[in-house]
């Protein structure tokens, strides 16, 4: 009986592999242990061994040939006492095709309705085997699923991704052909095997625009990013949990959260001034120390607080099944921190005092900067504050962080020629941008909301009462 | 000048050995098997197979003598034990070929002998004092890259307890006894132990069952194990557990047995005959491994998730590679193992996926975690039960004692394990070992339709009790 010489797997990840070289050829008589052929993979050059004896009838798969499957017969050897030419014609035609192997590679544009389904969303998302190159993804396959988004998972993964909030579809399975397994999402909920974010919906909103250009930088894979960089050019840093948390809070507010952006100027020079005033008069203890040393920021998150008060339909969280008038204003204020940001939560700052928000806001910092936070300290919160002004940032947008409707950015307070009275004045003006989730928060809303807001700004004495 | 070189060589042709070498055959692998006594190993020849012949003579023997029950008449039913254990022997006799037309089919080797390994890859093989069959390759010295350590286990002696063969007896005699005990003490209440006690029991014998450990099958689920002792009770096996046998005083037919209560308390038992079932030892002596540096752990060879152990070139499997001591067990430790070696990349031994039977009547199965062991990993979680008399089949069989029991894991609804006993539930219980592999949750579960009028039946509204939503209860 002819003898199939498979594809070996010559590492346990082993998908596919370059046929490299044949070191034997039809008619050829080999022995067990001698080498035939060389395989080349991503990794390296191995060589293949005949594991029976007898004659080479037949190679099927020529020298040269990239990314033979695993377990693809590519030569056929005749036994002892067989005729090798017979042999070779019983087995002229392809072996065995590539096992419809795709099935089991999840798209994970998912996302995307199907009727929008682009040309190269087959292409791009293949998470192939570690093996693939670049070349390899240009190859489109008339893969048995290209049309279809189903993602093979057992029941218990589909669930246990659910309630961590994965998608099932970033997910690399582990089980027979790919499937997802249990301990496929345990893995990922420490961010092992997770796959880039699918495609977000909106690409496939924007027809024309979308088609044209390449897909999103997230819906890459790892291995589509890293390819297009020399080995040896970069330095893998893994993720920390803070990281992984902002990634995926923030891509989930962008993507899900529709949100548009207010700006406005306010004049800032009584704000001076009065800080000025009021941290010159502040009380010393023995060795000097002032009581309390207000900042800028301390004065926006109040006004930002008695703003929500004074337009309590902004100061709001969406849900599905309602919405969540908040009584109180609990402002989270952005803490940069080495490799993340924290928003700890003054809580109910409406009635705290300038000087208490100070104090309180400097313990907060201080151990957020030693991540000595509890998570009731940066949980929840109904708006918040980001202020890149120490940075001289005149104006930018802020993500809104849910369950939060809005969130302020503040910009530099700076000098600034403005018109005023037909004459053209030297003023302190700082921009501030209020992003709004247009679920809970309308324009003319926002609008009010941030009239109010630069309304105690520039009058800090209204704050007070 | 036979061949003496191969890829694979397997010592032990037990259910483990045995197919480890028709899937090594499978993978292309040169392999050979080395078998000193019985091509088929304990299982097919003392232990799973030729029991469950005894057995279902006792089975039958037991309907004959209830046949009023199901409106038949059969009067001066009796049996012949010489028939019942011929009967047993030709069973086992034909598994053991069986067995041996898989190896010729497959192109294994077998060679006859007791093998020793010397180095990694090198294995010499001395005459056994069994016949060869013919077609076996002799003793002599034999190399292979990889060497398959398959050898099983044997029951363990306790001091005082050491079987003799005549009086006290192990397995081996229990299944082929010279004539029918009229009274019997069993030591151990193991899965072999509670199944000859339950023949025994059947075929006349007053029986008695020692357990050391609280409670009978201990490895079962408490309510199951206690369910299954009243049964046993119910048919008149006496059991004592947390008792101790403390001596045994020989006369020339009969056994006295002096029986500690665990609380000092003695009491004194005579009896024809005693089976010690008090567990297995891995048979780890006398193949090379001490010298060659294998590290054993508690009596097995440790070995990592694909059967490899500290020796590069020497795997394990089954008995001899620790517990659960299960033929299927070893079985899929050895396809694991040659999978590995092939560069397949084999998901590891889960052995919280292994399913257990005792074939006792009522039979028991189980697979996973019992409540008790859920409990002890603080796992919130959801207790569902449904007793056979529940169900109609059940009802129609006659035989509706017993109950399935489910576990699942509150937060996920992942099945975390199943306990069954009563009639036939050593086949029920497949059912919930593909559903745990196959990682479904109470939903597919309720989701999925059971035949009716079936046993199975109570594996679903076992389930459906789990989340309060019991039919026929």
């Amino acid at each position: 009986m002819p003898i199939n010489i498979l594809m070996p797997a010559l590492s346990p990840t082993m998908e596919k592999g370059n046929l490299a070289k044949w070191l034997k050829r039809e008619g050829d008589t080999v022995k067990a242990g001698d080498v035939i052929a060389e395989i080349e993979t991503d990794k390296a050059t191995m060589e293949v061994e005949a594991v029976d004896e007898g004659t080479i009838a037949k190679i099927v798969v020529p020298e040269g040939t990239a990314d033979v499957p695993v377990n693809d017969v590519i030569a056929v050897l005749a036994a002892e006492g067989e005729d090798a030419k017979a042999t070779a014609e019983g087995v002229g035609q392809s072996p065995k095709k590539p096992e419809p192997k795709a099935e089991a590679k999840r798209e994970p544009a998912k996302s995307e309705p199907k009727a929008e389904a682009k040309p190269e969303a087959k292409v791009e998302p293949k998470a192939e085997a570690p093996a693939e190159r670049p070349v390899a993804s240009q190859k489109t396959e008339p893969s048995a699923n290209s049309g279809s988004n189903r993602v093979f998972a057992s029941p218990l993964a589909r669930r246990m991704a659910k309630d961590a909030g994965i998608d099932i579809g970033r997910i690399e399975g582990s089980g027979p052909h790919g499937r997802i397994i249990a301990r496929d999402v345990e893995a990922a909920k420490s961010g092992k095997g997770l796959k880039a974010e699918a495609a977000p919906a909106t690409a496939g909103a924007a027809p024309s625009a979308a088609a044209a250009t390449t897909a999103p930088a997230s819906a890459m894979t790892d291995q589509q990013v890293l390819s297009l960089f020399e080995e040896g050019s970069y330095e893998l840093v893994p993720h920390d949990g803070m990281r992984r948390t902002i990634a995926q809070r923030l891509q989930a507010s962008t993507q899900t959260i529709p949100h548009f952006y207010l700006t406005m100027d306010c004049d800032i020079g009584r704000l001076l001034s009065a800080r000025e005033e009021i941290n010159a008069s502040a009380p010393k203890d023995r060795e000097g120390k002032p009581a309390f040393k207000l900042s800028v920021n301390d004065f926006v998150v109040k006004a930002m607080a008695v703003a929500l008060q004074r337009i309590p339909d902004a100061n709001v969280s969406w849900t599905e099944g309602g919405m969540l008038k908040h009584r109180h204003s609990d402002i989270g204020v952005a803490v940069a921190l080495p490799g993340g940001l924290i928003t700890p939560i003054i809580r109910q700052a409406e009635g705290k005092g300038l000087s208490t928000i100070s104090n309180e806001m400097r313990d907060l910092a201080t151990r957020a900067r030693s991540r000595k936070l509890k998570p009731q300290e940066y949980q929840g919160g109904t708006s918040a504050v980001s202020n890149l002004g120490m940075y001289g940032i005149k104006d930018f947008t802020a993500v809104i962080n849910p369950p939060h409707a809005t969130i302020l950015a503040v910009g530099a307070g700076e000098e600034r020629a403005v018109v005023r009275d037909g004459k053209i004045v030297v003023a302190n003006v700082m921009s501030v941008t209020l992003s709004c989730d247009h679920r809970a928060v309308d324009g003319a809303l926002g609008a009010e909301l941030l009239g109010a807001f630069k309304a105690l700004i520039e009058n800090p004495l209204m704050m007070v009462v | 000048m036979a061949d003496t070189n191969f890829d694979i060589i397997i010592i032990g042709s037990g259910p483990g050995g045995y197919v480890t070498a028709i899937r090594a055959a499978q993978l292309g692998f040169k392999t050979a098997i080395v078998e000193r006594s019985f091509v088929g190993g304990i299982c097919s020849n003392w232990g799973c197979i030729p029991t469950k012949a005894l057995l279902r003579s006792a089975e039958i023997y037991h309907y004959m003598q209830h046949a009023k029950d199901y409106g038949l008449s059969a009067d001066n039913v009796s049996f012949d034990p010489a028939a019942v254990v011929k009967r047993s022997r030709g069973v086992a006799n034909r598994m053991n070929t069986g067995v041996g037309f898989l190896m010729k089919k497959n192109k294994v080797s077998v060679i006859w002998g007791e093998a020793n390994i010397g180095a990694p890859g090198k294995i010499s093989v001395k005459a056994s004092q069994t016949p060869a069959p013919k077609d076996a390759l002799g003793p002599g010295s034999y190399q292979a890259k990889h060497i398959i350590v398959a050898t099983g286990a044997r029951p363990r002696a306790l001091p005082g307890l050491e079987p003799d063969k005549k009086l006290v007896w192990t397995y081996f005699e229990a299944m082929n006894p010279d004539k029918m005990p009229k009274s019997l003490l069993v030591v151990g209440s193991g899965a072999i132990g509670i199944e000859f006690a339950s023949f025994y029991r059947t075929m006349g014998a007053d029986v008695t069952v020692v357990e050391v450990l609280p409670q009978i099958l201990p490895v079962e689920d408490a309510e199951i194990a206690g369910a299954a002792r009243k049964a046993f009770e119910k048919q008149g096996i006496k059991i004592l557990t947390g008792a101790k046998v403390a001596k045994l005083d020989k006369k020339s037919d009969s056994v006295t047995a002096t029986i500690d209560d665990g609380s000092g308390k003695t009491q004194t038992l005579t009896v024809d005959r005693v089976i010690s079932a008090v567990g297995v030892v891995g048979n780890i002596e006398g193949i090379g491994l001490e010298k060659l540096g294998v590290k054993t752990e508690r009596g097995t060879i440790a070995i990592d998730g694909h059967c490899k152990t500290n020796v590069p070139g020497i795997y394990a499997i089954g008995d001899v590679a620790g517990p659960p001591m299960l033929a299927h067990k070893a079985e899929h430790e050895g396809v694991i193992c040659v999978e590995a070696i092939k560069g397949l990349d084999p998901h590891p031994m889960d052995k919280s996926l292994i399913p257990g039977c005792t074939y006792c009547h009522p039979q028991i199965a189980s697979v996973g975690l019992t409540e008790q062991a859920a409990k002890d990993k603080k796992l919130d979680i959801r207790v569902g039960r449904f007793p056979f008399i529940g169900n109609g089949k059940a009802v129609a069989l006659g035989d509706d004692q017993g109950l399935v029991k489910v576990i699942f894991e509150k937060a996920t609804g992942r099945l975390l394990g199943a306990h069954l006993v009563g009639p036939e539930v050593t086949e029920l219980i497949q059912g919930f070992v593909v559903a745990m592999n196959l990682e479904t949750t109470e939903e597919e579960l309720m989701h999925t339709i059971f035949p009716h009028p079936t046993l199975s039946e109570t594996m679903k509204e076992a389930v459906l009790d789990a989340y309060g939503r019991v039919l026929n209860m």
